[in-house]
């Protein structure tokens, strides 16, 4: 060792704790919220004088200031900067959140949703200037069409939840045409929260599905349950184990001789498109997140999309708007009338997310057939390749191999005093993104990792290498364990406290308390 | 391919230490006849040149707002976004971030939450936002459900004033979702004659409303306190309120918006920002996620996600709502946009595109024909015209014009609102935009 690093090792001990004058730590800038630096009358916005009017607001002129903060541009952009160094994000590192598919979101992709004849089109122009926009509204639904095998697509749903709903009204509204109305909506236990609470929006109750010890549907349970009340059977599939359902045949089946309907979470598309179509599979409406397996980014929380591709039985239930060809070109049928006679209606303002429809389309075309199969092949190898990586040291909660993701549980973790919650805040030390905690909700202490198919063999490998070495440590070092994350702008935080005296917004009394300190 | 970063060598490296033939032997688990033989009948994978030149051209095909005397609104409004907005949403750390499931890791998303939320609440004159919602339609739905839950009456009554589709959207709630509602016929520049029993969980009322006008709801909120029921207060340009009493001062107990006016484009109709609002009281019955202040294990000031026992990742079945991914970008958009402008900017465009509204409504009175329907507005207003309003649109459009939506598009069957158009003006429009817009509409109606 030279003379240079024996004088950094002495050093580095002390580095996490070394006090600073300012409270910054190097890169990592504190920063105030912008109401703590207001500089009042200051605008970060030049704009002209206002021509001279009569005032036509009815007497309701906003009297009272607002109370906004002025600062100027150069502030502004500092600000969100540095509130931007304090993320991690996919574009930083690896993100093994499993079931978000959080792959690697093409710039191209960002280009095409700023051109002008997207992003700068008003959703009620009359139809002769919208000719484009509508014609990419019928590519992409007919390149999803294709991927699902299904003849229809709805398009307007904003989200994966609110495409669940879209799929449970428009089943709804099936049963209720047939004159058949039902009560209750099966969902397997490892189900994502969004699937109970749609079927409860939907006003179902809802009939838990246990798993079997295989991790997937048990079909005897299944069978037992379904009747003549039985509306729908909302299954995730590849399910939230990671695991496909490989009884889905038989399911389908059991489901539609009972006269129910078959929902499909496509939350986890991305381990099969390109490779098998959901309506090979029996699946009557299935959602797709093109915030998940299409690419549009997720922003910090959305915007998403969630169309759902839906079997002829239920297509004609489909919300309005829809495309039609007419003389003269494409048109849009926005009332529930003519061909759109039987639609639920209505589920969100104007047409959908377009800009996530020009992003998903842009990356699908860049993909094409033989690129989304490819998605899908090493999606799934980079999880089974993470699978026998981890198998020696961490607690794999079905044995065997899985699709686009791999559950482990906290046995391994058992006699330790760490808990999946301090695991997952150690690999934020090491400088990953931690997987999925708690789970699904069937395994104890689940760890659902997706590597997605945009991660090199040797992102995998520094990760394999790290949680390896991190359950070794989790033997002896319990305390180590509980202090982490050390590295990260701010260490663990307070979620009870914050649920306990909720404060939801900055008000003058806290920033002023907050000066005083 | 150009996002795929396995070798073919990494592929037989990792199979092998997988310990399987081939790939697909790892879909085994896939039921034989469900597997595809070869590819999806799609086109094969292309370069970036090429797909931007495909989605170049249908763009081309469009006509952007920017290129031509632009006059829609009706819900979404052509405000000048300044560039840094942009240019700071696209930093990777927030475009490529998820939801802040681990706030160590998401400070900057979370501490822009809660600035997004005080601003709402500061625009809006509440006391709580949430995190956002899909869309200002979406976020109506969710006042009703949610002054259905607070309430345990079911009866929402919508003003006819309200958008049309944002009432679409709550009937369709309601067909599933165990509440009804009684929607107003629409009566543009008159006052809604609104019954409230003890059935009515709440009414619903847009300001400005979908015709432009501004309504004191004051009253109305009394009204409705007295009866036991909510008053929903929809905004649907969000810019009005750097110039009009916020509903909160008005008495409103939820506000359910759309603040796509700030920060975000029209995008052909979305994505847009849901905005909602309510009384601290009501917090544990509001829907989507919201952003808290704590502390963190050294006492330092820190953010997270918070109140999550009323969502659905938690409370299934129970939850408020079943929304997960909201609208995050978009909000980060609608914050920097208002920080930029701050209380004196925002003042002044409200105040701009208030006078601009003014001077097109007294130009076109000046156009044979035409009167202005409204008594007040802030940039929106409806004009009536000598005859229907739909083909006079298109026509202007050949005129090279984008002006303004016919009322028949929402309401058909409505025989009586055939002639009515709908325009807004904001900061964008110049003079000699409403110069072309008044001496074309004096053609087409010539």
């Amino acid at each position: 060792m030279t003379g240079w690093s024996q004088a950094l090792a002495a050093h580095s001990e002390a580095a996490s704790d070394m006090p600073t004058f300012t409270g910054n730590r190097g890169l990592q800038i504190e920063e105030k919220l912008i109401f703590e630096q207001d500089s009042p009358g200051h605008c970060g916005v030049d704009l002209p004088d206002p021509p001279a009017h009569r005032s036509r607001l009815g007497g309701l002129e906003r009297k009272a200031p607002i109370g906004l903060p002025g600062l100027s541009e150069p502030q502004i952009v500092r600000h969100f900067t540095r509130l931007s160094q304090k993320n991690y994000a996919i574009d930083s590192g690896f993100y093994p959140l499993g079931s978000c598919t959080m792959k690697h979101n093409p710039r191209l992709n960002e280009k095409l949703a700023r051109l002008p004849g997207f992003a700068d089109v008003h959703p009620l122009q009359p139809e002769a200037t919208i000719q484009g926009a509508l014609e990419l509204v019928e590519t992409l639904a007919h390149w999803l069409r294709t991927l699902t095998g299904m003849p229809a697509v709805a398009l307007s749903p904003a989200a994966g939840a609110h495409g669940e709903l879209c799929g449970m009204m428009a089943i709804r509204a099936a049963l209720t045409a047939r004159g058949d109305p039902r009560q209750r909506i099966l969902v397997p236990e490892s189900a994502h929260g969004t699937n109970p609470a749609t079927a409860a929006t939907c006003g179902y109750a809802i009939d838990p599905i246990a798993a079997n010890p295989r991790g997937r549907v048990d079909l005897a349970a299944l069978k037992a349950k379904l009747g003549s009340d039985v509306a729908a059977l909302m299954l995730t599939n590849p399910n939230t184990c990671g695991l496909f359902e490989d009884e889905i045949l038989e399911i389908a089946a059991a489901v539609h001789a009972a006269g129910a309907f078959f929902y499909c979470d496509g939350a986890n598309f991305n381990a099969i498109v390109g490779r098998v179509r959901p309506a090979d599979l029996g699946i009557d409406a299935l959602h797709l997140n093109l915030h998940k397996t299409f690419s549009t980014p997720h922003g910090g929380g959305g915007p998403g999309s969630g169309p759902v591709a839906l079997a002829a039985s239920l297509a004609p239930y489909a919300p309005v708007p829809w495309i039609v060809h007419a003389e003269g070109g494409r048109a849009l049928v926005e009332h529930v009338e003519g061909p759109a006679a039987n639609s639920i209606g209505r589920l969100k303002g104007f047409h959908g997310q377009m800009g996530m429809f020009v992003r998903t389309l842009g990356y699908m075309m860049s993909h094409g057939a033989d690129g989304l199969k490819q998605v899908a092949e090493d999606a799934v190898l980079n999880a089974n390749y993470l699978r026998v990586r981890l198998a020696g040291a961490l607690s794999q909660s079905y044995p065997g191999i899985c699709m686009h993701e791999v559950l482990f549980d906290d046995r391994f973790l058992k006699d330790t005093g760490v808990t999946t919650l301090d695991f997952a805040k150690a690999l934020i030390d090491e400088g990953f993104h931690p997987m999925t905690m708690y789970f699904p909700l069937i395994v104890h202490g689940a760890l659902l990792i997706e590597p997605t198919e945009t991660e090199s063999k040797a992102s995998l490998d520094q990760f394999a290498d790290t949680v390896n070495a991190l359950a070794a440590r989790a033997k002896t070092d319990a305390a180590g364990f509980h202090a982490a994350p050390r590295l990260t702008p701010r260490r663990r935080l307070d979620e009870t406290a914050a649920a306990r005296k909720p404060l939801l917004r900055w008000r003058p009394e806290s920033g002023q308390r907050e000066a005083a300190e | 391919m150009r996002y795929l970063p396995l070798t073919s060598n990494d592929r037989q490296q990792m199979l092998a230490a997988i310990g399987v033939k081939s790939i697909d032997d790892l879909f085994a688990d896939v039921p034989r006849s469900a597997h595809l033989d070869g590819l999806v009948d799609l086109p094969l994978a292309q370069g970036e040149l090429e797909v931007e030149r495909a989605l170049s051209q249908m763009a081309a095909k469009n006509v952007a707002a920017g290129s031509v005397p632009f006059f829609i609104g009706g819900g979404a409004y052509r405000h000048h976004v300044p560039a840094a907005v942009d240019h700071l949403i696209q930093r990777g750390e927030f475009l490529t971030s998820y939801t802040p499931y681990q706030p160590e890791l998401a400070q900057g998303t979370l501490q822009s939450l809660f600035e997004f939320q005080t601003q709402v609440a500061l625009l809006t004159g509440m006391e709580v936002a949430n995190a956002s919602l899909y869309d200002g339609a979406t976020a109506c739905a969710e006042a009703v459900a949610m002054a259905h839950r607070i309430t345990r009456r079911s009866k929402a009554v919508l003003s006819g004033a309200l958008h049309p589709h944002y009432r679409e959207v709550c009937e369709t709630y309601a067909q599933f979702s165990g509440f009804q509602v009684e929607a107003l016929k629409p009566t543009p520049g008159l006052a809604d004659p609104i019954d409230i029993d003890n059935e009515t969980s709440c009414v619903v009322v847009q300001y400005p409303d979908f015709f432009g006008e501004l309504r004191d709801c004051s009253a109305l909120a009394a009204r409705c306190h007295q009866a036991g029921a909510l008053l929903v207060v929809v905004v649907t340009e969000i810019v009005s309120l750097g110039a009009a009493k916020p509903p909160g001062e008005m008495g409103a107990d939820i506000v359910a918006g759309e603040g796509q006016g700030l920060g975000n484009a029209l995008n052909f109709g979305g994505p847009y920002l849901g905005l909602f609002a309510a009384r601290q009281q009501h917090v544990r019955q509001m829907p989507g996620r919201l952003a808290g202040q704590t502390v963190d294990a050294d006492g330092r000031r820190g953010w997270v996600l918070t109140l999550s026992a009323r969502e659905q990742h938690i409370r299934r079945e129970k939850a408020t709502s079943n929304i997960c991914t909201n609208s995050g970008l978009c909000a980060l958009a609608f914050t920097i946009h208002l920080a930029l402008l701050g209380e004196a900017g925002l003042t002044r465009l409200a105040q701009l595109n208030h006078a601009i509204a003014c001077n097109l409504s007294d130009r076109l009175e000046t156009v044979p024909g035409v009167s202005i329907v409204n008594s007040s507005f802030f940039n929106e207003f409806a004009v009536r015209l000598p005859k229907p309003a739909a083909p006079v649109v298109e026509e202007l459009a050949e005129f090279g014009v984008l002006g303004g939506v016919p009322l028949s598009r929402f309401y058909p069957g409505r025989d009586d609102l055939t002639n009515l158009l709908l325009v807004a003006a904001t900061e964008t429009v110049t003079a000699d935009d409403i110069d072309l817009f008044a001496h074309a509409l004096g053609e087409v109606l010539r």
